[in-house]
């Protein structure tokens, strides 16, 4: 990038308080003036339920819709089964975001010029500053019941240029032998995070994922340890009938969700459990945990040298582990708190860059005879998660959140030749927002959502030759969140 | 200047995050209730309040109940009798699962039981999710839309006698209770709410209602054991033409006819296994009806 664009960034900064002025304004008006859609979301729709009923604020969900869920999108009365529908009735909705946001980056290494021509040093680091309006992807989500105890979803999902793939495909079999505790899913699903982000209430780039669930250290190779992603695999989870306790067993394809056998034999196994507790006024708190334990390929068949590799080939199989405690905690009509915890752990061989897999080709491969760097250890890392919520109402709910990952030992110990600082690749980010819903209906789903972001990365930032530098990343997003 | 710039920017942006969520506080205050909102609810050694219960019923129940508690929800428009009942309109302060005798208010534990039990063939729920303070608040808040909690008492229970042994003569005598008070007229000779009253039935508020289907495997509304089912039939539905049989059967006859219905249920039972081996055969509706 030219540097500059900075200047020229700030130019356009001069305006951007009038356009967004504007936007405000109209956002304004239209949020005063509007009324409910006569749209239906498919479970609301289907049972007459306001968007409430299921969700703490949409799209996530309280302890009534979690229930919802776990019946496999059933409310287990009588008219589960779709045979009691309108015969019109077809369970789909669809989920856009417009937004305008603005992103800053700390650190960012550009090209320096001078009189038309690269400067003699060439390179600079700056901040870079840029915003506009943008779109989220389109979420199609089908799901219900094919009769009763027979339940899909269906979730075919775009980026923002509308290229699509498949979020979830998943079929549920129910309350197997009459019993809550039986049920299985097969196929691609999320897997059975208490704190789920496909139901996250926040929306920017960075805090609109759990970092907890995606986190990998720095130049770490494992492809798959990423719980926020939906995978490949069967799931068993049982529940009692007022869903107080739940557990769930998954085995999954060491694949990250990916189709199409493009990895190895490897499997992962996802374990959850959680209790919950009546607590009189203050609500139900639920505590748990989960663990994820798995291996992954480190090294590959080639073709055309060591770094082209062939799909499906993976073998070499390390370990890695992600393990925590789970708690949502009520403190009345109001106020909650969810907390998670993470403890990780990758094979030395994947702290060195082995495993990933990009394209068809791997930066590195376990062939044979392959040794790992002297003082190559297992990386691994703490974290934890604080999300509060003030639900003034049904309709506003205010946002807040605070990750923070340590790594407690690198993949490069004392002993390498280049050993890594201590807190190379720790996070810390919070996310502050709002969510109001002007409306309140069984037909559709509203949200203004303001929101704004930050992050901090340590050594991850260019280095020019000194010392690696911190990365601070801020983002301000304002938008439409709607589904119908 | 440029520092100018960004303070307005500030400002705008301070005064939309304040303003645009206003709608939603002016909401709050168009609900009034406040003459009855001290109403309380008592479940065992729990106290409900009202009061609290109502950001419960804003988010879960008013959708169908209505803001005033008067069953007009926005979902009740498309609530098709007799396949969809319409909420209960709480403000008349009638209610079908009681424990107490027709006509009566229900106890606080009829409600209670009612928010967590749900009610199948309609469209509530069962809400188990609350805790049990949270239900008892619930009880409060339905307890003040109607003046009938400030001005009576609830009925008393009805006493039901221990459950006696299920034998083939006591399913024979059911099922001659059965045919005595015509109950087929409504239900059907085999339970299967198609009795020659059936497609006439109407509540108190002239909607068509339809009578329970024993064989379908649906769960009574108010409760699937034999003690609801025996309660059911002695107390009434209030509000629909179920009425109350207190008066027309003896408590142990009323023991027969629980073993009779059993006998159409979908769900295996030893009162079934009996009928079978019985041979037992469907009431025949031309019949003189059995001398009691």
């Amino acid at each position: 990038m030219h540097v500059s664009t900075r200047s020229h960034l700030r130019k356009g900064f001069r305006f951007a308080p009038s356009l967004f002025s504007l936007a405000l304004v109209v956002g304004s008006v239209v949020l005063c003036c509007s009324q409910p859609a006569k749209a239906l979301p498919a479970f609301a729709r289907k049972y007459g339920l306001r968007c409430s009923a299921c969700h703490e604020s949409w799209p996530m969900l309280n302890f009534f819709g979690q229930k919802f869920k776990d019946n496999g999108y059933q409310l287990m009365n009588d008219r589960d089964a779709p045979i009691w529908q309108n015969p019109g009735y077809w369970p789909v909705t669809f989920r856009i975001t417009p937004i305008w946001h603005r992103v800053s980056t700390g650190k960012v290494l550009v090209d320096t010029y001078s009189g038309g021509a690269l400067t003699g040093t060439n390179t600079a680091i700056t901040r870079v500053t840029s915003s506009g309006f943008d779109l989220s992807g389109l979420d199609f989500h089908t799901g219900g019941t094919l009769e009763k105890n027979f339940s899909f979803y269906v979730l075919p999902s775009s980026d923002n240029t509308a290229s699509f793939h498949f979020e979830t495909v998943m079929a549920r079999l129910d309350n197997l032998f009459g019993s809550p505790w039986l049920n299985v899913k097969f196929g691609k699903f999320e897997l059975d995070n208490l704190l789920s982000e496909k139901r996250i209430l926040t929306l920017t780039g960075n805090g609109g994922i759990y970092q907890l669930y995606h986190f990998v250290p720095q130049g770490d190779g494992n492809v798959f340890g990423k719980m926020g992603d939906n995978q490949l695999g069967l799931e068993v989870m049982g529940h009692s009938w007022n869903d107080r306790t739940r557990y769930s067993a998954a085995l999954l394809s060491t694949s990250d969700g990916t189709p199409g056998l493009v990895y190895s034999n490897a499997y992962t196994g996802f374990f959850t459990a959680s209790q919950a507790f009546d607590a009189g006024k203050f609500g139900v708190q639920r505590v748990g945990f989960y663990a994820m334990v798995g291996e992954a390929p480190t090294s590959w068949l080639t073709s055309g040298g060591p770094t082209g590799a062939l799909p499906g080939t993976g073998a070499g199989n390390k370990p890695f582990s992600r393990e925590g405690f789970v708690g949502q905690f009520y403190f009345g009509q109001h106020v909650d708190l969810t907390v998670v915890t993470q403890h990780g752990e990758d094979n030395a061989w994947f702290g060195q860059g082995y495993g990933d897999f990009i394209g068809g080709t791997v930066p590195n491969n376990n062939v044979p005879g392959t040794v790992l760097p002297a003082g190559s250890q297992n990386p691994t890392w703490n974290g934890v998660l604080l999300e509060p919520h003030y639900v003034y109402s049904p309709q506003l709910i205010f946002i807040g959140r605070y990750e923070t990952i340590r790594m407690s030992q690198q993949a490069n110990g004392s002993g390498s030749l280049n050993p890594s600082a201590s807190n190379f690749g720790n996070i810390s980010t919070y996310t502050i927002g709002y969510r109001y819903n002007p409306f309140m209906t069984s037909r559709a789903g509203f949200a203004w959502h303001n929101e704004y972001n930050w992050l901090h990365q340590d050594g991850t930032g260019p280095s020019l030759g000194l010392n690696t530098t911190n990365i601070n990343t801020s983002e301000l997003l304002i938008g439409f969140d709607f589904d119908f | 200047m440029q520092r100018n710039h960004l303070r307005k920017w500030s400002l705008l942006v301070g005064a939309a995050v304040v303003a645009l969520p206003l709608p939603s506080w002016a909401q709050l205050t168009q609900y009034d209730f406040e003459t009855r909102m001290n109403m309380e609810a008592h479940i065992g050694n729990i106290t409900g309040h009202a009061k609290d219960a109502k950001g419960d019923y804003r988010r879960y129940c008013v959708v169908c109940h209505g803001q005033n508690g008067d069953g007009n929800g926005e979902v009740a428009l498309w609530l098709d009798p007799p396949t969809w009942p319409k909420p209960r309109d709480f403000q008349l302060g009638i209610f079908k699962c009681r424990s107490t005798p027709t006509g009566t208010l229900p106890t606080d534990q009829d409600l209670f039981d009612t928010i967590a039990r749900g009610l199948d063939r309609s469209a509530m729920p069962q809400w188990s999710t609350f805790t049990k303070q949270e239900r008892a608040d619930l009880v409060a808040w339905v307890k003040h839309f109607s003046p009938r909690w400030t001005n009576e008492k609830p009925g008393t229970p009805i006493t039901i006698p221990p459950e006696p042994e299920v034998t083939p003569e006591r399913i024979k005598a059911g099922r001659d209770v059965f045919a005595r008070v015509q109950c087929w007229k409504c239900h059907g000779v085999q339970g299967q709410a198609n009795g020659p009253s059936a497609a006439t039935l109407q509540d108190d508020l002239g909607r068509p209602i339809a009578p329970f289907n024993f064989t379908d495997g649906t769960r009574p509304k108010c409760g699937d054991t034999d003690q609801d089912i025996y309660r059911i039939f002695m107390t009434g539905l209030d509000g629909t033409p179920m009425p109350s049989f207190a008066d027309n059967i003896k408590p142990d006859e009323a023991w027969d006819l629980v073993f009779y219905l059993r006998t159409f249920m979908a769900q295996k039972s030893k009162e079934k296994a009996i009928a079978k081996q019985l041979g037992l055969k469907p009431v025949d509706p031309n019949a003189p009806p059995p001398q009691q």
